[in-house]
């Protein structure tokens, strides 16, 4: 087990170089940083001075190789743009995405998972027919255009939710946090709603579709046979047993969230880390852009590990110490 | 050191803005992007410099309707043609309670020279600053600069002990602020009427009156909450929900959707950036186009088809709402130098254009690449296609290639050595002046004298060039007006440039809020008076 994980963990180092090889050899394709840290005044000379001590004019693997060299020493280089070093920037940054995501995955699972045992339940079902077509619009939107909706709606219609930022934040140690104040969850509803949809409407019509298969099954029969209550059918073998594919696919779409926070932030100007992402390509900040792309494909990664690792709490039949093969057919 | 709001620190406030007879006044704006830090040395931008332009002060400074008038400086006068003596405001205080004075002058000069400033080639201007008294300083410039006063109106001036307590006597730059001196970058100084009392880059800037402050403000405003909000629906949005009272720019589409909600208004003006078309006067062979061994732009009738074939009041209603101001002049009414008689657009006349490509040999028409920006002015992307559409109708085809603006520089800028056949550009000059006009984008390139940087089309007339480096130096208004209608006349019969119009300010503000909406796009919250 431990093992596992340790070598799990040391794929990572190598998923990461090789996102952050990808990543620096696409930054020649961003435009020049200097064009945006010099005003209009400064002298070509100036420039080029800049771009020299910069360390742009280097080969690709030079470069590459500077910033691996210093990544391994926990040093990120400092952003062009803010002059201060990218950790901080990421660390400052990091609780508001992460609120923002874990808030969005829980939506997603508390009012997924029930929408999806509902419709696969009673599937001729007026609500379920409703919750459908719902689904259909969450699938097939994009978040940019749902969340300008939303504003629409509540922030300058209705004017019950505010339409940007993240309201009234309260430190915690080096974490600030936004659940603790009534502007800080009035500002997250929103933009994890926004965030949550998709996943939402995906969970939903994979726990249905998976409902719909287990109820067909043998052991549901016998179960219902020996006269079990719905409810204990329903939830405790039917649900139970649907449950491996969605945790795959909720860990999955855990980093799917993070990574799709960019377009939610930048829509309501969350201040997180796809905000902070986008910023940077807009202003060529390459050592912001490098540290989060490694820092995403890091994520995923651990996901990964964690999604595998639930397997074995939810799985009987993974777990090696168990001897027998039984369950379900 | 970071301010943020703690629990205690929130409550405190709250129980302060509703206590009985506070009249606090809080002033809520956002711009699409934030300073880039607070270090007023640091780059020499509009929004930046506009941004720190409320807690530092400048010895002389414009007012709402573009007017030079004195801030930290009272008076001055030139007393040998490279010699000016600037009387300063006395009883000045800085945000840490100590006085401004000549010292302070004398050491900002220095400052703007060290490796980090962005403000090195103003440094450049001036030779020595001498101290005459505690409030009285000789500035010397190296050669006559009738433009100094102007220029002046972007140097901020930083408190001397302060700096050096703080380890921020060098400006911080990119590279050159470590982890440790980047003190400027995050803390100031100045003596403006307002102070940061909280910022947190891109998400807020809180600023609150400073009580010491000198002057005698318009202002009711004694709390300021700033936010950048990049994207334009958003933006648009806070504006109309309320919960903003500026937010700018907003998309000029927008304006009729502001003005038809309760509360807000859309507020337009005349920018003082001109946009123009420029052309590749230099290479033998266009880069982008199917004309090879030679250059079509290096004939002069080329270029007045190109010119003809454009139709400003088209470009004026159909893409900039009616909002802006067709020119025949690379110039705005705003900036010093412009004269109204010298300003007449080249007459649209797509006849007249057909005739001369056929005189020039091109009859048939003949491909060209247009580079353009898709971020960085008002509906840019929108006026190289109408202009391509225009020039398709004499038979030039004209493929826009629109990018975002760090990728366009990147292309077009001299540094990748003018990567460009044909490019759109804006342009304000700093220093409000037509020396820099001249400078930056008429007069032939010279990259040893650093002149004619943002010429990238590198039209050339020696003529011009002679005439632009009397024009820095002249200090006699007449004269000079004389030589810059001189220069701009001779631009105007080589066609070297195709200017089309100066673009409009758009700016959205909530109903009872006014404010001075400045021609170079400053927000000066001197000016604003809430409701």
């Amino acid at each position: 087990m431990i093992a596992f994980i340790i070598r799990r963990l040391l794929q990572s180092v190598v998923v990461m170089l090789i996102v952050g090889l990808i990543a620096f050899s696409l930054f020649r394709y961003v435009g020049n940083p200097v064009d945006n840290l010099v005003g209009q005044d400064t002298t070509l000379e100036e420039r080029i001075a800049l771009t020299e001590r910069l360390g742009l004019n280097d080969p690709f693997f030079v470069q590459f190789g500077r910033f691996v060299l210093n990544a391994v020493q926990g040093d990120f280089g400092m952003s062009y743009r803010h002059r201060r070093p990218v950790e901080n920037l990421i660390a400052e940054r990091l609780p508001a995405t992460l609120e923002l995501s874990a808030v969005a995955a829980l939506m997603a699972l508390l009012i997924g998972i029930p929408m999806g045992v509902y419709t696969g339940l009673r599937r001729d079902g007026v609500l379920s027919k409703l919750f459908m077509a719902i689904s259909l619009i969450g699938v097939s939107l994009p978040t940019f255009l749902i969340g300008i909706l939303l504003i629409l709606l509540f922030g300058v219609i209705l004017r019950w939710l505010p339409t940007f930022g993240r309201g009234e934040v309260v430190d915690i140690g080096w974490w600030s946090t936004g659940l603790l104040t009534v502007s800080g969850i009035k500002a997250l509803l929103m933009p994890a709603f926004t965030l949550a949809l998709f996943q939402m409407t995906l969970i939903m019509r994979l726990v249905r579709s998976e409902m719909l298969e287990v109820l067909r099954t043998d052991y549901i029969k016998f179960a219902r046979a020996r006269g079990l209550a719905n409810r204990a059918v329903n939830f405790g073998h039917a649900l139970k047993n649907t449950l491996v594919p969605v945790i795959t696919i909720t860990g999955l779409q855990l980093g799917s969230i993070i990574a799709f926070a960019i377009i939610t932030e930048s829509v309501f100007q969350w201040p997180g880390m796809g905000l902070l992402f986008i910023q940077a390509i807009s202003e060529v900040d390459i050592p912001v852009m490098a540290a989060y792309l490694c820092m995403i494909a890091f994520f995923f990664v651990v996901i990964n590990l964690i999604v595998d690792l639930l397997y074995y709490a939810v799985d009987p039949r993974l777990r090696v110490d168990v001897g027998t093969r039984g369950g379900h057919g | 050191m970071r301010f943020r709001m703690t629990l205690l620190a929130a409550a405190a406030t709250t129980a302060l803005a509703f206590a009985p007879g506070a009249d606090a006044k809080t002033f809520r704006y956002a711009f699409q992007g934030d300073a880039q830090s607070l270090d007023p040395h640091g780059l020499n931008e509009t929004f930046t410099l506009g941004f720190l332009g409320t807690v530092y002060e400048t010895l002389t400074a414009y007012d709402g309707e573009m007017n030079l008038v004195p801030q930290l400086a009272t008076s001055w006068e030139v007393t040998s043609p490279t010699v000016w003596r600037f009387n300063l405001r006395k009883g000045v205080k800085f945000h840490d309670g100590s006085d401004f004075t000549a010292d302070d002058v004398i050491f900002t000069w220095k400052r703007i020279l060290t490796e980090g400033s962005d403000q090195k080639v103003r440094g450049g201007l001036i030779s020595d600053v001498r101290k005459v008294d505690d409030h009285t300083v000789d500035v010397e410039t190296g050669t006559p600069t009738p433009t100094l006063a102007r220029e002046l109106t972007n140097i901020y001036i930083m408190d001397k002990e302060w700096s050096e307590k703080n380890d921020a006597v060098e400006a911080a730059s990119p590279k050159t602020a470590g982890r440790e001196n980047a003190y400027a970058s995050q803390n100031e100084n100045g003596t403006g009427p307002f102070t940061v009392v909280e910022r947190e880059p891109d998400v807020k800037t809180v600023f609150k009156r400073f009580e010491g402050h000198w002057g005698n403000l318009d202002t009711n405003v004694t709390e300021v909450i700033f936010t950048p909000i990049s994207q334009d629906a958003t933006r648009v949005a806070a504006l109309i929900s309320g919960e903003l009272d500026l937010a700018y720019p907003v998309p000029v589409q927008d304006w009729d959707r502001i003005n038809s909600a309760a509360g807000a208004k859309a507020l337009a003006g005349p920018e003082a950036r001109t946009i123009f078309l420029g052309m590749d006067q230099w290479r033998d062979e266009l880069l982008y186009s199917d004309v090879k061994g030679k250059n079509p732009f290096k004939d002069k009738r080329v270029r007045a088809a190109f010119a003809h074939a454009i139709d400003l009041d088209a470009i004026k209603q159909k893409v900039m709402r009616g909002a802006s101001t067709p020119t025949g002049l690379m110039l705005a009414p705003q900036i010093d130098g412009y004269n109204k008689d010298m300003n007449n657009p080249y007459k649209y006349d797509p006849e007249m254009s057909k005739k001369l490509l056929a005189e020039a040999g091109y009859g048939d028409g003949f491909s060209v690449t247009l580079d353009c920006p898709n971020n960085r002015y008002v509906n840019d992307e929108k006026i190289c296609q109408a202009a391509a559409g225009m020039l398709a109708k004499v038979g030039i085809k004209v493929d826009v290639f629109a990018q975002p603006k760090s990728k366009y520089f990147a292309k077009v800028s001299t540094q990748n050595d003018n990567d460009t056949s044909m490019y759109l550009l804006g342009w304000t000059p700093g220093s409000m002046d037509v020396s820099n006009v001249l400078d930056n984008l008429i007069v032939c390139m010279n990259k040893e004298t650093n002149v004619g940087q943002f010429n990238y089309g590198r039209y050339c007339n020696p003529k011009i060039d002679e005439i632009a480096a009397k024009v820095r130096e002249e200090t006699d208004p007449e004269k000079r007006q004389a030589m810059v209608d001189d220069a701009f006349k001779m631009l105007q019969d080589d066609v070297g440039y195709l200017p089309l119009h100066q673009q409009p300010l758009s700016w959205g503000v909530r109903d009872g809020v006014k404010v001075a909406q400045r021609a170079d796009n400053v927000l000066d919250l001197r000016s604003v008076i809430l409701p």
